[in-house]
């Protein structure tokens, strides 16, 4: 098992070292540097120029990149031009608050997807399914960001039952509860789509058990209809209903990023779209490096954990 | 039916989950208490040390935290004293001798004095300084003029120039020239930025990443306290989550107000306040090559625009029409006697048959976004609808900020025709000395990208800028706006007015012309 590991860590370095070729050169492609972003209409040639020494991005672009791969290895991913400070400290809190963010929206999309999903099974083209249908196909129609502009009209403008924007109130607060509050819309707004295709996918995965004979022995055993479906049906539905959890884990936290532009959270995603558009060249190659690294780590976890249930997989 | 306890659940559940948002949502809203004003800024600042930053936003907090040796006037763009209370300017022009103001000290207590000057502007403008590692100091050039600052005694300090600079003093009253404490630079370095230290009516408390920066009355202050207690800045960079902010009461104040939501606005709960500012919004036109080489082309496309629908329709009345090269906030420099180009499709029409330019075919730099822009896009298409009107057939290329300055600041010779760009200054030098002299074409390191070159010109901005007499200055300026109106090197299209909402509780706010944020006497009830 430790050998396995090993080997599985081995082989992520490759896929880390590329993934720093990659964000690097991409960053050297795009126009416009950093000295002209930052000195904007004053950005003449003889400006940028000595901007661009002091910032180091006179030199070679290769050894540019050495330097930087260098530090990254010692974990120093430099300071931020634009918010003159480290890169780590930046991204570590901008990546805690997008975690906060997506993972209560996950939590969401998968509790009230399944839930929708089983209800509208069980009572298939009954009210309580075509209601939820309805529901389902609105909220998977309509763009999140919208959804997002339309929900901080009626409950923060209007309504003022909770707080337009950011993650914590400004003045007090700090706890939990404001947290929470903070976190309602946005991750409700969040889940919408996600649910909605868990919600599709659930229904779908429980008529198909639902029709099997296993659900017909049990009802005719005199198993109470609530066991049959919560107990039995949806035990074997979750077989197909997983897999989709995972894809939806990841277009959550994708679709982050425009959450995070509406409701002004400090997440990773507005981090690096302000980052790009300032040219903060630092700051995007490690955001992008550490988000990655955090995908490499996690899809060895996966598999590793999945080895355990499955020792077939380790050879 | 077989479903029920399936629904008794399921209502429960949802009952719990009702029950839980509601208990979230009983306490109002925690509002700010009086005396605490909360600033919805546009963006997290990059940094408070005034030396190493470049964004209105970021000066929006550091002109309520540190001073200069002088500052505008308030209403002006005129310099009076702050830091120094007095100065003297030698015959030639080259040595400037400031008397600093006794008794001041800065927030970390250390003094303020003629030492402390010297140590700000050594700084930044000497490499061997052993604090120049602070920096970089992108806006050091405002004082490459300067050859060296000495202090003559603890409250005498001298300014010697390499030659007769007359925007010296209107740059020392931009925020590059405020002044910070050399003890506080020395303590934190590099991190100066983010623990700053000045002598302003405001002291610095907190910064929250991405949340706030709070500052908070500095007793004692030389002119007199701030009306308010404190200040947070939130960075909102959402500009519809910063209007729904202002609505919802989660800000006091906001500034850059979009167009379409000034509407929302009106009425007894917030105030507007607008105000023209050192801005102008104009075309570059390609005076090296192609049909813009022909002077009466030019000024075909001063006439075939109608700035007027793109001030009030485009912008929603947001700016005011541009009559030349110089802004009007810049009143003493500004030549009241110029017209804008009225709006005349037949003119330009005539004057492109003279020229016999008819279905010239030209290329259009457009932006979609940066600052200062405005409403680039559409404000770009409005221009090519009124071009192809009068028969000038345009082509718009589209281009993302940084990419679009790289492409036209290097000039626009073998590439475009016409190009958007807008500039904010602080001294009527600024922009024609860098953009319309003969000596600031591209390849001399200018921002001239349309090759204008006009020697009478170029004289009388070589005249002004090193006369330190103002009306001297002034009458150099409006004889020099004259001649670019008539040459038309650009299109003149408009002057931005800057825009602020505040919620009716606050008390004592006036925009600057300036675009300065200053809340020393605001106050919120």
């Amino acid at each position: 098992m430790g050998g396995y590991i090993v080997k599985r860590l081995v082989s992520a370095v490759p896929v880390l070292v590329g993934i720093t070729v990659i964000v690097f050169t991409i960053m050297a492609l795009i126009p416009g540097d950093p000295a002209t972003a930052i000195l904007g209409s004053y950005a003449t040639p003889e400006n940028v120029e000595r901007l661009n020494r002091e910032l180091g991005l006179d030199r070679p672009l290769v050894s540019q990149y050495f330097i930087w791969l260098g530090n990254l290895a010692q974990g120093d991913l430099g300071r931020s031009f634009a918010l003159n400070r480290p890169v780590l400290d930046e991204v570590l809190e901008r990546f805690s608050a997008t975690l906060v963010l997506a993972g209560a929206a996950f939590v969401l999309c998968a509790v009230t997807g399944i839930a929708a999903g089983v209800v509208s099974a069980a009572r298939q083209y009954g009210w309580a399914d075509k209601a939820i249908t309805v529901a389902v196909i609105l909220g998977i129609s309509v763009p999140s960001f919208f959804l997002g502009m339309m929900m901080i009209l009626l409950f923060a403008v209007r309504l003022r039952w909770l707080p337009v924007s950011g993650m914590y109130e400004i003045y007090g607060g700090g706890d939990l509860k404001d947290l929470l509050r903070h976190l309602a819309m946005p991750a409700l707004a969040l889940s919408v789509v996600a649910t909605g295709v868990i919600a599709r996918l659930t229904r779908a995965a429980m008529l198909e058990v639902l029709r099997q004979d296993f659900i017909r022995t049990a009802r005719a055993k005199g198993v109470g209809e609530g066991r049959v479906i919560w107990g039995h049906a949806l035990r074997a539905a979750m077989v197909s209903v997983i897999p989709v959890l995972g894809i939806q884990a990841g277009f959550v936290l994708s679709g982050a990023v425009y959450i995070e532009m509406v409701f002004q959270w400090p997440g990773i995603g507005r981090m690096l779209v302000d980052a790009i558009l300032k040219r903060d060249i630092l700051l995007v190659q490690g955001g992008v490096v550490f988000v990655a690294g955090c995908y490499v780590v996690f899809n060895i976890l996966v598999d590793v954990a999945q080895s355990l249930l499955d020792p077939r997989i380790r050879t | 039916m077989p479903f029920t306890t399936l629904s008794r659940r399921g209502f429960g559940l949802l009952t719990a989950a009702l029950l839980a948002t509601s208990s979230l949502t009983v306490p109002a809203l925690a509002e700010t208490p009086p005396g605490v004003l909360v600033v919805g800024q546009i963006a997290e600042p990059q940094s408070l040390d005034p030396h190493a930053v470049t964004a209105v936003n970021d000066f929006r907090i550091l002109m309520n935290v540190y001073d200069g040796l002088v500052r505008y006037k308030a209403g002006t763009l005129e310099v009076e004293p702050a830091l120094a209370t007095g100065w003297e300017i030698s015959a030639d022009g080259t040595a400037y001798t400031f008397t600093l103001r006794e008794g001041v000290s800065f927030h970390d207590g250390s003094a303020f004095d003629a030492e402390a000057v010297v140590f700000n502007f050594d700084r930044m403008l000497k490499d061997d300084h052993p604090y120049h590692d602070t920096g970089p100091f992108p806006l050091s050039f405002f004082f490459s003029a300067v050859q060296s600052v000495e202090a003559v005694d603890a409250k005498t300090v001298r300014f010697t120039l390499n030659e007769p600079y007359a925007p010296f003093l209107s740059n020392l009253a931009y925020p590059t020239g405020l002044i910070v404490s050399p003890a506080a630079v020395m303590e934190h370095g590099k991190e100066f930025g983010r623990h700053p230290s000045g002598t302003g009516p405001f002291r610095f408390a907190e910064w929250r990443a991405n949340e706030a920066v709070v500052v908070e009355r500095n007793p004692g202050y030389w002119d007199g306290e701030a009306a308010s207690d404190a200040v947070i800045y939130r960075p909102i960079t959402d500009a519809n989550t910063r209007v729904a902010e202002m609505l919802a009461g989660g800000i006091d104040m906001m500034v850059e107000v979009p167009p379409t939501a000034l509407s929302q606005f009106q009425g007894d709960a917030f105030k507007v306040a607008e105000q023209a500012g050192p801005h102008v919004w104009f075309l570059i036109l390609n005076a090296k090559e192609g049909p813009f080489a022909d002077k009466r082309v030019r000024q075909a496309a001063n006439y075939a625009i109608n700035k007027e629908a793109l001030v009030n329709d485009v912008l929603e009345g947001t700016a005011e029409v541009a009559a030349g090269p110089t802004p009007p906030a810049f009143a003493w420099a500004y030549n009241e006697a110029l017209e804008p180009y009225p709006y005349d499709p037949e003119k330009a029409r005539a004057l492109l048959a003279e020229a016999g330019a008819e279905g010239a075919e030209l290329t259009f730099y457009v932006t979609e976004g940066g600052s200062g822009m405005l409403d680039p896009v559409a404000m770009g298409t409005a221009i090519q609808a009124d071009l192809a009107a009068v028969g000038l057939n345009v082509k718009i290329e589209t281009y993302e900020w940084n990419t679009f300055l790289g492409n036209v600041n290097p000039g626009l010779e073998g590439k475009a025709d016409m190009a958007e760009m807008a500039w904010m200054t602080n001294d009527p030098d600024t922009l024609p000395f860098l953009a319309l002299r003969t000596d600031a074409w591209p390849d001399k390191g200018g921002f001239n990208s349309g090759y204008y070159s006009n020697p009478k010109v170029d004289e009388l901005l070589e005249a002004a800028r090193v006369s330190t007499d103002q009306s001297e200055r002034a009458r150099l300026y409006k004889e020099m706006q004259v001649i670019v109106h008539d040459d038309a090197p650009w299109v003149f299209v408009a002057n931005w007015k800057q825009n602020a909402v505040t919620s009716a509780a606050v008390q004592g706010f006036a925009l600057e012309p300036s675009f300065f944020l200053l809340l020393k006497n605001v106050a919120k009830n």
